[in-house]
C-alpha cells in the first residue's frame, strides 16, 4: 500500500487568492502527502476550494504561504519544463482544438521532451503508445476532438497526461460532464492505473460513492477550510464523512456507504419479508411513500414477496384480507387504497 | 541516436497524404499565378519572353527588361511577402487568443502600424525630402518600418494586456476593435492638422498598393518578413500547445510569458512591415488560415503554417492580377481587390467546407 515514497508534500501550505494587498485565505497549515501507487480522491461540496487546491498543487496558482515539494524539490524553484516532467494536469475545462485528432492531443503530452521543432524519437513514439493503451484510447486515436464524446475526450485528456510520463498526476473533475457508466469506467481505470504504473494521482470529485470505493485515501474539504485525510472507511466509521456533507433532508446510511434522502416517516407501518433483493427494492419504494417497516407483529400491514415461477409476486396482508400484485406500483396503490378507506 | 520520425506521420495513410497532395497543389499554384502576375499588365508581353527574362535575364527589347527587372518581378514578390505575412500573423492571432475572428486588421494591430506610419510621414513631412515612401532611402524604410511594427506592437501589447484580464473572446474582440477606433482618431486628428500634399500621400498609401516596394525597401521587406515567419515556424511548437489553452500549455511546461512575447513579436514585425509598404491590406490576415485549415482539416500548426502562406501567396497573386484590370491601363488598389473578390471566395469555401467552428470548440 503505502509503504512507498512520497512524491508530492505540502509543508504549512496556505492557498487562496491574493489581490493587492489583501488575502483570502481558502485553508491554511495544510500538510498533505501524495504517496506512491496511491489514488487520492478530494471530496468536499461546491465552493470548498477544491479547484483552489487543485491549481496551487498544480503550479497554476502561487500559494498564499508554504511550500510545495514534488520528489523533494520545491516547485517554486523548478522551471515550467522541470515541473512539466514532474506532475501533469488534467483540467476541467473543455478544450477548444476540436480540429485535432486524438492523436496529435496525445502527442501534446511530449512538449516537455521534445526539441524545439516538437519532433518526436522512439522513446516519445513508445511513451505515446503506451499511454493510449493505457488510457484504453486505441479505437479513437484516429479521430478528431470534436466527434468524440465527452467519456472519451476526457480519455484523450488522460492519454494526454500519460504521455508526459509524470510520476504524479492531477486531475481536477474527471468525472463532472459524463454519464454513470463512463464515470464508473473513469474511477476504475485511474485506480488500476495507481496500481500499475506506481503514479500518485490525485483526484477532486463530486462522486462520494464511487470515491468511496476506489479512494486508497481521501482528503475531505469542510467549508471552513479544514482538511480531513484518511482512509474511505475510517472517515466513514468516525463520522467525519457523514459531517463534512450533512445537510437537512438526508443522511448517510453507514450499512451500504450512500446517502439517503429523508422522507417524512408517517405513521403507517408494514412488515415486509420475502427474497432479500426484492425486499430491498420495494423497502426502499415504500420508505421514499413515507411507510415505516416494522416487525411482524406491530405492523398492521404484511407484505410477503417471493418469486412464482420467475415473475416476482407481491402478497399483501391487510387485516387478514389478502390480495396480491406483480409490481411495486400496484402495491402501493393497494395500501394507499387501504389506508385512505 | 534514437530515429527520428515526424510527428506528421502518426497521421492516418489518408489524411496525411490528402494533407501532402493539397500543399503540393498550392505550391504549383503559387509558381503558376507568380509566372501569371508577372505576364499580366497594362504592357503586353509575350510569354516566352516572361520566361526568358524570369530565368536568363535577358532580351532584346530593353523596356520590356526593364518592366519585368525593376516593375512586374518586385511587385510579385511583394505579393508573395505579403500573402505569407499578413497570413501568418493572422493564424498566430487566432491561436493566441483563441478566437476565430482576431486578425491583424480586425484586432486593430493595422491600425496601430498606421499610426506608426503616420507618425513618419506627417510629423515627418516638416523634414524636407519626405513625401513618398517611394522616396525615402533605404534609412528611411527601415524608419517606417520600425515606426509601423512599434505601433502594430504597441497596439497588440495593449489588448495582450487586457486579454489577461479578461478571459471572454467576444469582449476582447470588441476591445480591440475600439483600440483599433482609437488609433485611427488619433491618425484622423493627425491629419485634420497636416498639409495636404503631406495628407494626399498617406490617403493614397490606405489605398494600399503591392507597387511602391522596389530594391532597397524590397530587400528590407523581404528580411523582415522572412525573419517573422521564421520566428513563427520555431513558435510551431508552442502554438500547438496553445490550442489547449493557457493552463494546459503551462502544464506542459510552456514559458507562457515568453511564448506570448515571441508570438507578439513575430506577429508585429510581419504586421507592421507589410502595413507600412503596402498600406493596410484587410482580410487576407482573418481569413486565410480559416482557408488553409478547411482545406488541410488540421490544427497542428507544423502544417498550418507553410499550408497558410502558400494558400496566402496563391490569393494575393490573384488578387493582384484582378487588380490590374488584364487588358486595361488601369490599376485599381488592392485593398479594394482583396476584400471585393477575395470575400465571396473565402465564403464559399467556409461554407462548402463547414468545419470552421470545429477548429475553435
Amino acid at each position: 500500500m503505502s509503504g512507498g515514497i512520497s512524491l508530492l508534500e505540502t509543508r504549512n501550505l496556505t492557498i487562496g487568492y491574493r489581490s493587492k494587498k489583501t488575502f483570502r485565505v481558502i485553508s491554511e497549515n495544510l500538510n498533505l502527502d501524495l504517496w506512491q501507487g496511491q489514488l487520492v480522491c478530494l471530496l468536499g461540496s461546491n465552493g470548498a476550494g477544491k479547484s483552489t487546491l487543485m491549481r496551487t498543487l498544480g503550479g497554476l496558482q502561487a500559494p498564499i504561504h508554504g511550500e510545495i515539494y514534488i520528489a523533494n524539490q520545491r516547485i517554486a524553484q523548478l522551471k515550467p519544463a522541470d515541473l512539466a516532467r514532474k506532475l501533469s494536469l488534467v483540467l476541467t475545462e473543455r478544450i477548444e482544438a476540436g480540429n485535432l485528432t486524438a492523436r496529435e492531443v496525445i502527442t501534446l503530452g511530449r512538449t516537455p521532451y521534445t526539441g524545439w521543432l516538437g519532433t518526436l524519437n522512439a522513446l516519445d513514439e513508445e511513451k505515446i503508445s503506451q499511454a493510449v493503451t493505457l488510457a484504453g484510447a486505441g479505437k479513437i486515436i484516429d479521430r478528431k476532438m470534436h466527434q468524440l464524446s465527452d467519456g472519451e475526450r476526457q480519455k484523450v485528456m488522460l492519454a494526454r497526461a500519460l504521455a508526459q510520463d509524470t510520476d504524479v498526476i492531477l486531475l481536477d473533475e474527471p468525472t463532472a460532464h459524463l454519464d454513470l457508466p463512463s464515470r464508473m469506467e473513469m474511477m476504475h481505470l485511474l485506480h488500476h492505473l495507481a496500481r500499475q504504473t506506481h503514479k500518485a494521482i490525485l483526484l477532486s470529485t463530486h462522486e462520494l460513492d464511487l470515491a468511496l470505493q476506489a479512494a486508497d485515501k481521501l482528503w475531505l474539504m469542510e467549508k471552513d477550510g479544514k482538511l480531513t485525510t484518511g482512509m474511505p472507511e475510517d472517515l466513514v466509521l468516525n463520522g467525519t464523512f457523514e459531517a463534512a456533507f450533512a445537510r437537512p433532508g438526508f443522511f448517510f446510511d453507514k450499512s451500504t456507504g450512500t446517502f439517503i434522502i429523508q422522507s417524512q416517516p408517517g405513521n403507517n407501518s408494514v412488515s415486509l419479508s420475502g427474497e432479500p433483493n426484492l425486499v430491498f427494492w420495494t423497502g426502499r419504494a415504500l420508505q421514499r411513500e413515507g411507510f415505516v417497516i416494522e416487525g411482524v407483529q406491530e405492523a398492521f400491514c404484511k407484505i410477503v414477496v417471493a418469486e412464482v415461477n420467475g415473475i416476482p409476486v407481491w402478497e399483501i396482508n391487510w387485516n387478514n384480507n389478502v390480495s396480491q400484485t406483480t409490481n411495486i406500483e400496484a402495491l402501493i396503490k393497494t395500501i394507499r387504497f387501504n389506508v385512505n378507506a | 541516436m534514437p530515429e527520428r520520425i515526424q510527428s506528421v506521420k502518426t497521421l492516418p495513410k489518408t489524411a496525411e497524404s490528402r494533407q501532402k497532395l493539397i500543399l503540393v497543389t498550392l505550391a504549383v499554384c503559387a509558381v503558376l499565378f507568380f509566372i501569371l502576375d508577372i505576364m499580366l499588365g497594362s504592357v503586353k508581353i509575350p510569354f516566352d519572353e516572361v520566361l526568358n527574362i524570369i530565368f536568363q535575364r535577358k532580351s532584346e527589347n530593353t523596356a520590356w527588361l526593364f518592366i519585368i527587372e525593376k516593375i512586374r518581378i518586385p511587385k510579385a514578390v511583394t505579393a508573395v511577402l505579403a500573402g505569407c505575412g499578413l497570413s501568418v500573423s493572422g493564424l498566430q492571432m487566432q491561436t493566441l487568443f483563441r478566437n476565430p475572428l482576431a486578425g491583424p486588421s480586425e484586432l486593430g494591430i493595422t491600425a496601430g502600424a498606421g499610426l506608426g506610419v503616420a507618425a513618419v510621414m506627417l510629423a515627418g513631412g516638416s523634414s524636407a525630402g519626405i513625401y513618398a515612401i517611394s522616396q525615402l532611402g533605404i534609412s528611411g524604410s527601415w524608419l517606417i518600418i520600425t515606426m509601423a511594427s512599434l505601433g502594430s506592437g504597441l497596439v497588440l501589447f495593449l489588448i495582450l494586456l487586457i486579454a489577461g484580464k479578461i478571459r471572454d473572446n467576444v469582449i476582447l474582440l470588441i476591445v480591440g476593435v475600439m483600440i483599433g477606433t482609437i488609433t485611427l482618431s488619433v491618425i484622423s486628428i493627425w491629419q485634420y492638422f497636416s498639409q495636404p500634399e503631406q495628407l494626399q500621400e498617406y490617403i493614397m498609401w490606405t489605398f494600399g498598393s503591392l507597387g511602391g516596394v522596389t530594391q532597397y525597401h524590397l530587400y528590407a521587406l523581404s528580411g523582415v518578413v522572412s525573419f517573422g515567419l521564421l520566428l513563427a515556424f520555431i513558435s510551431s511548437k508552442a502554438l500547438n500547445a496553445m490550442l489547449l489553452g493557457e493552463n494546459y500549455a503551462r502544464s506542459m511546461g510552456l514559458a507562457i510569458g515568453r511564448t506570448r512575447l515571441v508570438i507578439m513579436a513575430g506577429t508585429s514585425l510581419l504586421t507592421g512591415s507589410i502595413t507600412a509598404f503596402c498600406g493596410p491590406i484587410g482580410f487576407v490576415g482573418i481569413a486565410i488560415p480559416h482557408i488553409a485549415r478547411a482545406l488541410l482539416g488540421t490544427s497542428n500548426h507544423r502544417i498550418l503554417i507553410p499550408g497558410t502562406c502558400l494558400a496566402g501567396t496563391v490569393l494575393m497573386l490573384f488578387c493582384d492580377m484582378i487588380a490590374q484590370l488584364p487588358g486595361t491601363q488601369t490599376v485599381i488598389p488592392i485593398n479594394v481587390v482583396t476584400s471585393l473578390f477575395g470575400a465571396p471566395v473565402v465564403i464559399w469555401i467556409i461554407i462548402s467546407r463547414n468545419n470552421l467552428r470545429s477548429s475553435f470548440s
